[in-house]
């Protein structure tokens, strides 16, 4: 094991701050340190709050010096992704329509990110407003694989999924509508969750799509993702849609799965998946086979589902969050905040607004707006919305009755490994792809995490594993049962960055 | 000015079809889906957070007060209560509504299916009532240096979110055929209806001209026997009055197109306050998609059964009983208790009687001098400057015969200019009847020396002459005594 701080899990810095071997602020630097001289060349921060970060790791090394109780990730940083909203720290959800913007609010999962008193490194870059696979829709440029940066990082948080895995940050936060933690988390050798629709609180998270987005814990490996999971997981009467219900205990799923037993456990494979696989690359289809071959090895036994639905889980997918999407942004007006263009005494409010849009927002947004407007207009939000809905309906039927005979889904995270930069902005389906195996868990609104599990042509390839709604604990369970079988973490085989 | 007919021309050649929406604000202590305060009145901007000004992030959850007044509303309506509701976002840009959407309910409405029952001229009319449900209302907008106050050639536009996120709940009505020439006064009584309702319920203070009460009246004409015509919404339609002087406007000017030939566009109206016509809004034909769907940031709604009951049974008595209890314990005939509804003034009467008047004298004043003051004023009854405290404590100046009808009048004068109470202005205005017998005595010794010859007819017993008399006192006094008790010294004086 390296002596570096950088390449310590969070379980492990957390522990080495607690029993004093190194304080907090060492931990933090080294992080912040790491920034300093690789980001230039990644680009995963639109933010850096180098005071901030040292300021609560000061306090938290206090605390420790004084003999107090502290939570578990007490003084390990963490970076979050910049549709989260941060009291006092810029906020863009890497639009121009935001630039500039302070927001006077903590989301719930900052505020409960600031009780465990872990220090905020700063802000991840994305795709704007979270829609994109490949970060490269961002309006402050685009973020680079520490794998190949000639490659995506993936999308939409991209730049969550590239500061942990060049170790610029132990833990991050994403948020996943369509796969946005997890694909980037398979494209980048990273462990990403998706926690249960509801679990975690999405006050203060921007809205993409309300009854798709969800935060969750990007991480190395499956049990510091879980350690975050439980710090910023639980009922917030705040969000409506919050499930009141105890969180799933998933650190001690993380750590049973870690003793490599997997004996009567029943995993599905989902027979349409396998059928349509010819979206997927071979060397993806292989690395994930393998991965397969060791879950066997452990003791669970692989069953054949079939989910007939999941076949319409993209389309349906295009045109539910479009929707939800067209109505988010429609606050975007340069009324109250942000960006307004326009306002030079010659234009009417209502052409400020429209001019403001128009400047403001990239083209994948534009496009999404656009396709949601389109399908909830009248005379076709029956034929549009209203059947994605149902389709929607059919979709979790599928799994509900998957789940009678199975303990969790395996798949594929996504169908291909990190492709090149440009590759795919030119046709949206192809970009739209990408999330073909992880969209229907946002569908359904179960969980599901991505664990790397292999490499094919050299770039990272994850194994997903889907989970009944609050079966959070399961996913992770067959996750780190994974782990156990390497003798490396897939993260720490990454090539080193060279700083600029 | 387009071209009006004569409402009796009107109407005898068409036969109207209403249709009311109304929004009533909510006085719950917080808004709908975030904690601020709803007190009127505010510094602009003071009462908001990152919800009501829609902050990125933010998510709204749903007031549980509002939900409860609304499913009062409901039921005092006669509706049937959802068991399964949500809702739905009404998408359109304006900029005093924070989201760019509007929290509304859309297919599935907290309440639906309910009526209201009105009399007009002793007939009676049942209004149905199509939905009650549960919405925001939006911020306001000053356009400051266009000519007219609108958005379009404005060259500054400020907004006021304090308002944005009141809660507001919308009845609509069905439409309402078989009015005929009563339609103004069938809507009229309907919205007064549903205000004193609401009122009863204590969950508004439903006033029209602070806005917590506004109306939209559709309507539209047909030729009897025919479908009905194509509608108008008219609004901003913001007091009882001008609930009957829209409709009553509508029938006109739709009465006269018709007779020409001319369709009607479906189409928004604005009532003008001022001249008490309907000017054109937008188009429907040009109006916004509002692309509603599910509002997926708030948790569908199951109003237990429970609880619907519950609140039905916490009702408090419905003012149309209410008016019959208070009509026998009045002992007014029904057209008396119609003109007492039909003035607004059932609480007034109920307040003043309960300050210490006789139901007799309460309903007196109300109908009579005080109406007639309204009348010349423009103005309703209840926004005259005078409380139901003060009538009562005229009545009993009269009653003690310290005034007269005569000086009552005159001391009402002074109230309604701000003079003080009855007792202040009386005294002020020296206002009271003579009561000194001694001067009394010497202007009836006045009277009969200057009036010797009818002083002899009524020592002859023709009573009726004293009226003379009586006159020649008053004037004397200059209207400052008891009419009865000058006549009471005269004839006393006069006696065989
Ligand atoms: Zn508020």
């Amino acid at each position: 094991m390296s002596d570096r701080i950088i390449d310590q899990t969070a379980a492990e810095l957390s522990a080495g701050i607690r029993e004093g071997r190194y304080t907090s602020v060492e931990v933090t630097t080294a992080f912040l340190d790491r920034i300093d001289a690789i980001d230039g060349t990644v680009k995963a921060f639109l933010h850096v709050d180098r005071e901030g970060a040292l300021a609560t790791a000061a306090e938290v090394d206090a605390d420790i010096a004084a003999g107090k109780e502290t939570f578990a990730l007490a003084g390990v940083p963490i970076a979050i992704k910049d549709v989260v909203v941060t009291k006092g720290m810029p906020t863009t959800a890497a639009s121009k329509i935001l630039e500039g913007w302070i927001p006077p609010y903590d989301a719930t999962i900052v505020e409960r990110i600031k009780t465990a008193r872990m220090p905020i490194l700063g802000k991840t870059n994305m795709d704007e407003f979270a829609m994109g696979s490949s970060t490269e829709y961002s309006a402050y440029g685009k973020t680079l694989n520490p794998w190949d940066t000639g490659r995506i990082p993936g999308g939409s948080g991209g730049g969550s999924a590239a500061a942990v895995a060049a170790k610029m940050a132990p833990l991050a936060i994403g948020t996943d509508t369509g796969g946005s933690i997890r694909q980037p988390g398979a494209v980048t050798g990273t462990f990403g969750a998706k926690p249960t629709y509801g679990s975690n609180s999405r006050y203060g998270l921007i809205a993409f799509s309300s009854s798709l987005d969800t935060p969750g814990p990007v991480a190395r490996n499956a049990l510091d993702a879980a350690l975050l999971h439980e710090a910023i997981s639980g009922h917030d009467p705040r969000d409506s849609t919050a499930i009141d219900a105890p969180v799933p205990p998933v650190v001690a799923a993380a750590r049973a799965g870690a003793t490599g037993d997997l004996s009567g456990v029943k995993l599905g494979v989902v027979k349409e998946f396998k059928e349509g696989s010819d979206a997927a690359e071979p060397g993806v289809i292989a690395a994930y086979e393998a991965a397969v071959e060791q879950l066997v090895k452990l003791g669970a036994e692989i069953v054949e589902v079939s989910c007939p639905s999941f076949a319409y889980a993209l389309p349906t997918y295009y045109l539910i969050a479009p929707s939800e999407a067209s109505s988010n942004l429609a606050r975007y007006d340069g009324v109250r905040y942000g960006l307004r263009a326009g306002d030079d005494g010659k234009h009417s409010l209502e052409e400020v607004m429209s001019l403001t849009r128009e400047a403001g927002f990239g083209p994948e947004v534009k496009r999404r707006i656009i396709l949601g407007t389109y399908a909830l207009s009248a005379g076709y939000v029956d034929a549009f919305y209203g059947k994605a809905q149902k389709v929607r309906t059919l979709i979790k039927q599928d799994f509900e009755q998957a789940f009678e005979s199975v303990d969790a889904i395996i798949s594929p995270t996504t169908p291909f490994v990190a492709f090149k930069f440009g590759e795919r902005t030119g046709d949206p389906y192809q970009m739209y792809l990408a999330d073909l195996y992880t969209i229907p868990s946002n569908l359904y609104g179960g969980p599901g995490v991505s664990v790397p599990v292999g490499l094919s042509e050299g770039m990272p390839v994850g194994l997903q594993v889907m989970g009944p709604v609050m079966g959070d604990d399961i996913t992770y369970r067959v996750a780190a049962a994974f782990e156990s079988t390497q003798d490396t973490l897939l993260a720490d085989t990454a090539p080193e960055i060279e700083g600029k | 000015m387009s071209k009006l007919n004569t409402y009796e021309d009107a109407v005898a050649a068409y036969e109207p079809v209403l249709g009311l929406e109304t929004h009533i604000e909510l006085d719950t202590r917080t808004k709908m889906f975030c904690g601020c305060s709803t007190t009127f009145g505010g510094e602009p901007n003071t009462q908001v957070c990152p919800v009501c000004l829609a902050l990125p992030g933010a998510l709204p959850v749903a007031n549980r007060a509002a939900i409860e007044a609304t499913i009062k509303i409901g039921l005092a309506l006669n509706c049937s209560i959802a068991e399964w509701t949500r809702f739905a976002r009404k998408n359109y840009f304006y900029p005093d509504m924070p989201k760019n959407f509007q929290t509304t309910q859309y297919e599935e409405p907290l309440c639906e299916e309910g009526y209201v029952d009105v009399t007009v001229d002793g007939k009676p009319y049942r209004v149905e009532i199509e939905r009650v449900h549960l919405e925001e209302d939006t911020g306001k907008t000053l356009h400051v240096g266009g000519a007219t106050g609108r958005i379009h050639g404005a060259t500054e536009s400020l907004v006021d979110y304090n308002r944005a996120g009141i809660p507001l709940v919308e009845i609509v009505t069905k439409p309402v055929p078989g009015t005929g020439a009563l339609a103004p006064e069938v809507a009229r009584a309907y919205v007064t209806e549903l205000r004193d309702i609401v009122r009863s319920l204590g969950v508004s203070d439903v006033r029209m001209e602070q806005g917590s009460m506004r109306c939209d009246v559709n309507l539209s004409l047909n030729k009897p026997g025919a479908e009905w015509g194509t509608r108008t919404e008219t609004k901003n339609v913001n007091s009882l009055r001008s609930v009957e002087r829209a409709v009553r406007h509508e029938v006109r000017r739709q009465s006269a197109l018709l007779d020409e030939g001319i369709k009607i566009i479906q189409e928004t109206r604005h009532f003008q306050e001022g001249t008490g016509e309907t000017s054109p809004g937008r188009s429907k034909e040009e109006a916004t998609d509002y692309r509603y769907f599910p509002e997926p940031d708030l948790a569908v709604m199951e109003p237990s059964r429970e609880w619907v009951e519950e609140l039905r049974a916490s009702l408090p008595e419905p003012p149309r009983q209410r008016r019959e209890r208070l009509q026998a314990e009045w002992s007014l005939a029904d057209k008396e208790m119609q003109s007492v509804v039909n003035a607004d003034a059932v609480e007034l009467i109920e307040s003043t009687i309960a300050a210490g008047a006789a139901s007799s004298s309460a309903v007196k004043w109300w109908l009579g001098e005080l109406s007639r003051r309204a009348n010349e004023a423009g103005e309703e009854l209840g926004a005259l400057q005078i409380t139901p405290a003060q009538v009562a404590e005229l009545q009993g100046m009269v009653d003690d015969g310290r005034l007269n009808d005569k000086l009552a009048r005159q001391v009402i004068d002074g109230v309604l200019v701000g003079e003080g109470s009855p007792a202040e202005v009386a005294q002020k205005r020296g206002l009271e009847v003579v009561s000194d017998t001694g001067a009394l005595e010497a202007a009836v010794d006045e009277a009969i020396a200057a009036n010797p010859a009818v002083a002899d007819k009524i020592r002859g017993g023709a009573h009726a002459a004293a009226g003379v008399l009586i006159g020649a006192v008053m004037k004397a006094t200059k209207g400052q005594a008891d009419a009865g008790s000058v006549r009471q010294i005269i004839l006393d004086k006069l006696a065989g």
